[in-house]
């Protein structure tokens, strides 16, 4: 292992009496108070300050035309064009997700179907919205480009189970996605 | 000493000391190793723990050489000229000169002083054209495809593979999810005519329906028109598929691979106690798989054996103690089911007191019987003999798994022998208590519903609602195959270890437990075993087939306890094949 | 009905209405409010907004928006949270002293209220009171003996919670107390001498007349320049205000000296194990003492009630019929003082990160104990030094420099050379 010898730094008399020190905190300190009370903290533009610091005041002010592209909120299912559900349920998202979140139970198209060909789809697919992180490892590992994280973020109950999305209510979130890869369109 | 040795090694080279042990010297990956003659490169390669990948070879098949994956770089000594010596390097090898082309190693076999590279440009360069030229019609069917996570060609393409494809033309379209049986499902777009399962079904199943048609990319796995493959050994052939063209109907979209716990253990469908892997996920078995014991099922399975599992999380297993009042059954504690079995059995006059055990309760169970038999004073106890028909691979007549068990820890030569005296027993009346383990009377036993009628007291322990738990005052949840520890001693006799794959459903018990809980509770004593390992070595102790042996000495692939005599048919066949060199066994 | 017993009742009912109004009119509601300026305050040096949504739910009552108040209600929600909340007494605690550590954090606290000058004196229905709960002639020593037992409290908590984190935390408050109350008792000295008085009205009253201790700037309520004196006072009368607020610091847990429940280390300290109003009573009792912490210094150093500047006698007069209440006026300009002070408590909390423990205890015992000491010599020989011979005055400022070097001298030498770091 290395070693670094360190020596404390030599303080003149000045400084050892650490008053010159606290005022100069204190007056950063009340600089900030200043400038918070006036809206002119750093950042409070960028952040749409309510003119107070730079805090944004939540249910009257929204983040939503501040939010960046790459912005990751609910976790949701899309369809796509052709109003085909994408995921076929290889449940790669339930195994790389870190909090356990997803729960899929898979099942067979039946032969009557117009997809039938895809011959798998989620029979339910369950997002324990408690559980999820918004890490965005299901919309990364998923090979058919068929979760997607939303912006949504106000995802609130007020119970456990009102905080499980089930199959129906993600597609309800999650919506037409268009210009995906359609691979299944081939003929078969 | 020390001035002549060295010249006695100068002059005994490496090939003559390798040929006195019948073994020739190869060099593999510039490693010199010595491997008995006739060994295929594969296995040399195998032995010498260096990766060869393939997809169409398999030990227990013949060797078609169709998969070309296998191809490594071959070497040997120069031809010599006429009259010249051979030279030797200082090691005593001649230099190998090395062949410009690749040679698949399943099919060849090795020779003295032959070199074996499975790196460099050339094997690299030709494995990777190998995969491409596999993958140039394999649909992107991975998110669906039940063989993912653990698929050869999702691995090799990984392993071996370029990462991206050049083929830009239409792929070529073949049958999708065609019914070819009743419990396999064919893709054929994603076979990549391995063959494996056409040999399988040739040479081990004997039932040859499988086979190709149509000629080079078109190719296409089918079965013969007519036919169909259901064949009892069928699932087998998912088994062998390196890829997803033969997946099983009962496994189909139920839980990806990668998910699934893998647990060794034995079947205990039959008298040969199939080496088996239960795969779960939380506390649901998705599927049974072999497990390779060359002494016993080598790597297979009937499909019988195989899909006998739904019954353990199906409607009528039992999972509560249930104690019957007023001739319907309420669910009770364990405390207060086993006291009062205890205090109505001990009611009775030993002489009127019969046990009725099964032979597919583990060697530990059994030995408990015989214990709580002596604490009621009552010789009368028997399993249930169970008889089919021995299918000629692996399926035995006897259909109890351990009936040789039953009659090591019992040292009788038939421990189902006073059954017939307890039926008659119960019949007319000398039997008034019955405890009925692990066995629905009604079926194997002879018991008719009038006869289950005439005891006054009646306790089972019992897996599955029926007319024995329907008849019983006390019911018991036992625990099934999958849930619990134990051993059994297979026809062969080859002691084999059960292990617990999921825990107990509902209140259900380990049956030992229930077993000591009973004992104890007609002796009055307190329990005194509580882990099976010390059951086992109680069991050991007084049963001189196990002597020395503890649960965990057991191992995996069991260890021989008595001669038998027993041959298990399948085996038979393929020493004789191995013997005869078809396949390398 | 005898007439002295009429009299004891109406003097009863005055006390028992001063006690009321003082201690649970002025001092309590200090409290919450302190902790409302200690949040919004510590928000706004931080950028941020902090509490400014609790206020009065209109729309609870079918009103369309509710009125918030800046936030001023949100000590008493909190308050009321921590009223509702479950009080959990923990299995392994040592029951009677559990029970008994919060009260005696809270108690003395509230207890010193009563020497504490709010204004002069006032006249209402031809009665003159004072502004005061106890006029009592040994304020600063009555305050200083009721505080420390503050420490019982802390000590007492720590030690029957029976578990670690407060038991740390109860000992470091222990030590902590005990050594800043040594420079908190020497550094009041100086100011003790210069007045000649124990009774905190009669030094309030003083400052009133002839110029705050620090700010002594009028005489007789007329503004003029201090005589020497005066001035050569101001050093260890400023000494002794830094010594003594820095103790005042200590002795109240705050920060830069709350070791005692620095939640880095120690989880909570010595209130790990308390919840709901046991909890909320070492919190009230923290920030009681530091209102009566601010109001001593106050008191001490900065003219208690008075305005200054020679204003105080127009104000004390200051009459609406018979009725003086000029008294009120000042007991305005005190809380108003007070309040600032907090502030600066507060401002002081945000800014300086907290000391090692090692420093804490270096800084009272090395240095305030040495500097109170020789201050108090320093401001009896100013006090002196007009009735004695100006030889004697230099020969004893000599010694006292001589002192002041050796004790500087001592403390270099004895300090241990500085550590070789590894990293």
């Amino acid at each position: 292992m290395p070693t670094i010898k360190l020596t404390r730094p030599k303080l003149n008399v000045g400084e050892k009496i650490y008053f010159g020190a606290l005022i100069k905190g204190f007056f950063l300190t009340m600089m900030h108070a200043v400038k918070s009370l006036r809206g002119k903290s750093y950042g409070a533009e960028g952040l749409a300050s309510s003119g107070l610091g730079v805090t944004m005041q939540f249910p009257e002010q929204r983040w939503d035309d501040h939010m960046p592209e790459y912005y990751r909120g609910a976790p949701t299912l899309v369809t796509d064009e052709q109003g085909r559900e994408r995921c076929v349920s290889c449940q790669l998202c339930e195994f790389i997700c870190p909090p356990k979140a997803i729960k899929i139970i898979p099942s067979e198209i039946p032969s009557d179907d117009k997809w039938a060909k895809v011959e798998k789809r989620p029979f339910e697919f369950d997002i324990d919205m408690t559980r999820c992180i918004y890490c965005g490892m299901c919309e990364e590992v998923c090979p058919e480009q068929a979760i997607y994280l939303r912006k949504d973020y106000l995802i609130t109950g007020t119970s456990r189970a009102e905080m499980v999305h089930d199959k129906k209510k993600l597609y309800e979130i999650g919506g037409v996605r268009v210009g995906l890869v359609n691979k299944w369109n081939e003929l078969k | 000493m020390s001035d002549t040795s060295p010249a006695t090694a100068e002059l005994k080279l490496p090939k003559d000391i390798a040929a006195e042990k019948g073994m020739v010297n190869v060099q593999i990956d510039g490693i010199w190793h010595q491997f008995p003659k006739g060994t295929r490169m594969i296995e040399a390669c195998r032995k010498a723990k260096v990766d060869v990948p393939y997809y169409c070879y398999h030990p227990k098949l013949t060797v078609p050489g169709n998969c070309r994956m296998c191809l490594i770089q071959m070497g040997m000594p120069p031809r010599l000229a006429p009259g010249q010596d051979p030279t030797y390097d200082e090691n005593g090898y001649q230099t190998i000169g090395w062949m410009p082309r690749p040679a698949i190693s399943c099919a060849n076999s090795i020779a003295e002083n032959m070199g074996i590279r499975t790196t460099g440009e050339l094997v690299e360069k030709c494995r990777e054209g190998v995969m491409e030229f596999l993958l140039i019609n394999h649909p992107l069917d991975c998110p669906i495809c039940d063989q993912a996570g653990e698929c050869r060609l999702q691995e090799q393409s990984v392993g071996f593979g370029r990462g991206v494809s050049r083929f830009v033309d239409m792929k070529v379209k073949k049958p999708k999810n065609v019914d070819i049986g009743p419990r396999i499902r064919l893709d054929d777009e994603r076979c990549i005519m391995c063959s494996r399962c056409i040999r399988f079904m040739d040479e081990v199943a004997g039932d040859p329906v499988l086979g190709f048609t149509q000629r080079g990319t078109h190719t296409t796995l089918t079965v013969h028109p007519g036919r169909l493959l259901d064949n009892n050994y069928s699932l087998n052939t998912a088994d062998i598929c390196p890829v997803g063209a033969l997946t099983s109907n009962d496994f189909r979209f139920q839980m990806r691979v990668w998910f699934l716990k893998e647990t060794p253990s034995i079947d205990v469908n039959c008298g040969t106690g199939t080496n088996i892997v239960i795969h779960t996920r939380g506390d649901t078995i998705h599927r049974i798989t072999p497990r390779q014991n060359d002494e016993v099922n080598s790597n297979w399975m009937p499909d019988s054996h195989r899909l006998n599992f739904h019954y353990i999380d199906g409607d009528s297993r039992l999972t509560d103690v249930l104690i019957k009042e007023d001739a319907t059954h309420r669910p009770a504690a364990w405390p207060e089911a086993i006291a009062k079995t205890a205090e109505a059995l001990s009611q009775f006059d030993p002489s009127k007191i019969a046990i009725i055990a099964s032979a597919r309760m583990t060697n530990e169970e059994l030995f408990l019987v015989r214990a709580l038999a002596g604490e009621l004073k009552t010789d009368q106890f028997a399993t249930v003999p169970r008889e089919g028909e021995n299918d000629g691979l692996l399926i035995a007549a006897d259909r109890n798994p351990n009936t040789t068990g039953a009659k090591l820890v019992w040292n009788s030569s038939d421990p189902s022998a006073s059954l017939s005296a307890i039926r008659e027993g119960v019949r007319n009346g000398s039997i008034k208590a019955l405890l009925v383990l692990g066995e629905d009377l009604t079926a194997e036993a002879g018991f008719t519903t009038e006869d289950l009628a005439k005891p006054e007291f009646i306790a089972s322990v019992q897996l599955l609602a029926g007319a024995t738990a329907e008849a019983s005052d006390v019911v018991l949840p036992g625990a099934a195959f999958t849930e619990k520890r134990g051993s059994m001693v297979n026809l062969t006799g080859r002691l084999q270890r059960l292990n617990r794959a999921v825990e107990p459903q509902g209140q259900c018990r380990d049956d030992w437990e229930i077993l000591r809980d009973l004992a104890a509770a007609v002796s009055g004593n307190k329990p005194d075993i509580f882990l099976i390992e010390d059951l086992f070595k109680k069991v050991a102790a007084s049963t001189p087939a196990f002597e020395g042996l503890t649960l965990s000495k057991i191992g995996h692939l069991g260890t021989v306890v008595t001669e038998t005599g027993y041959q298990i048919p399948l085996l038979t066949n393929e020493r004789a094949r191995a013997a005869a060199g078809i396949i390398n066994g | 009905m005898p007439e002295v017993v009429t009299a004891t009742l109406i003097d009863l009912a005055i006390i028992i209405t001063k006690i009321v109004a003082f201690t649970f009119m002025v001092v309590l509601p200090l409290v919450p409010l302190s902790v409302y300026f200690e949040r919004r305050f510590s928000a706004i040096i931080q950028d941020r907004v902090g509490p400014n949504r609790v206020g009065i739910p209109l729309t609870l009552f079918g009103a369309k928006k509710d009125f918030h108040l800046f936030g001023l209600v949100q000590p008493i929600a909190d308050g009321l949270k921590l009223f509702l909340k479950e009080d959990f007494t923990p299995d392994h605690v040592r029951k009677a002293f559990y029970w008994l550590a919060p009260v005696l954090t809270v108690v003395p606290a509230l207890i010193t209220v009563c020497v504490v000058p709010f204004g002069p004196d006032v006249t209402l229905f031809g009665r003159t009171e004072k502004l005061v709960i106890a006029d009592l002639d040994v304020g600063p020593l009555f305050i200083f003996a009721i505080s420390s037992l503050t420490v019982y409290g802390i000590t007492l908590a720590g030690w029957s919670s029976n578990s670690k984190f407060p038991f740390i935390g109860g000992v470091r408050s222990t030590a902590q107390m005990i050594s800043y109350e040594i420079c908190l008792g020497l550094s009041v000295i100086p100011v003790l001498l210069y007045f000649g008085d124990l009774n905190l009205n009669n030094i309030v009253q003083e400052q009133a007349d002839n110029g705050w201790l620090l700010l002594p700037f009028w005489t007789d309520g007329k503004l003029s320049l201090p005589s020497l004196q005066t001035t050569l006072f101001m050093i260890p009368a400023f000494i002794a205000f830094i010594i003594f607020t820095v103790s005042i610091f200590a002795e109240t847990n705050r920060m830069p000296f709350d070791l005692p429940e620095c939640e880095t280390e120690l989880v909570g300290g010595y209130h790990t194990e308390y919840s709901s109003m046991k909890f909320a009573m070492f919190f009230m009792g923290e920030y009681a003492a530091m209102v009566i912490g601010s109001a001593l210094i106050i008191t001490l150093f900065l003219g208690g009630w008075s305005a200054g500047f020679g204003f105080d006698e127009a104000i004390a007069n200051f009459s609406i019929g018979d009725f003086r209440i000029g008294g009120f006026i000042h007991v305005g300009i005190f809380l108003t003082k007070l309040l600032v002070f907090i502030l600066f408590f507060i401002l002081v909390r945000w800014t300086v990160p907290r000391f090692r423990y090692d420093q804490l205890m270096k800084l009272g015992w090395v240095i305030f104990f040495e500097a109170a000491l020789i201050n108090v010599f320093l401001a009896a020989l100013i006090i002196a030094a007009p009735g004695m011979a100006s030889t004697i005055t230099v020969i004893g400022l000599i010694l006292l420099a001589v002192v002041t070097a050796a004790i500087i001298w001592v403390a270099k030498v004895s300090e241990p050379p500085a550590k070789v770091l590894r990293a």
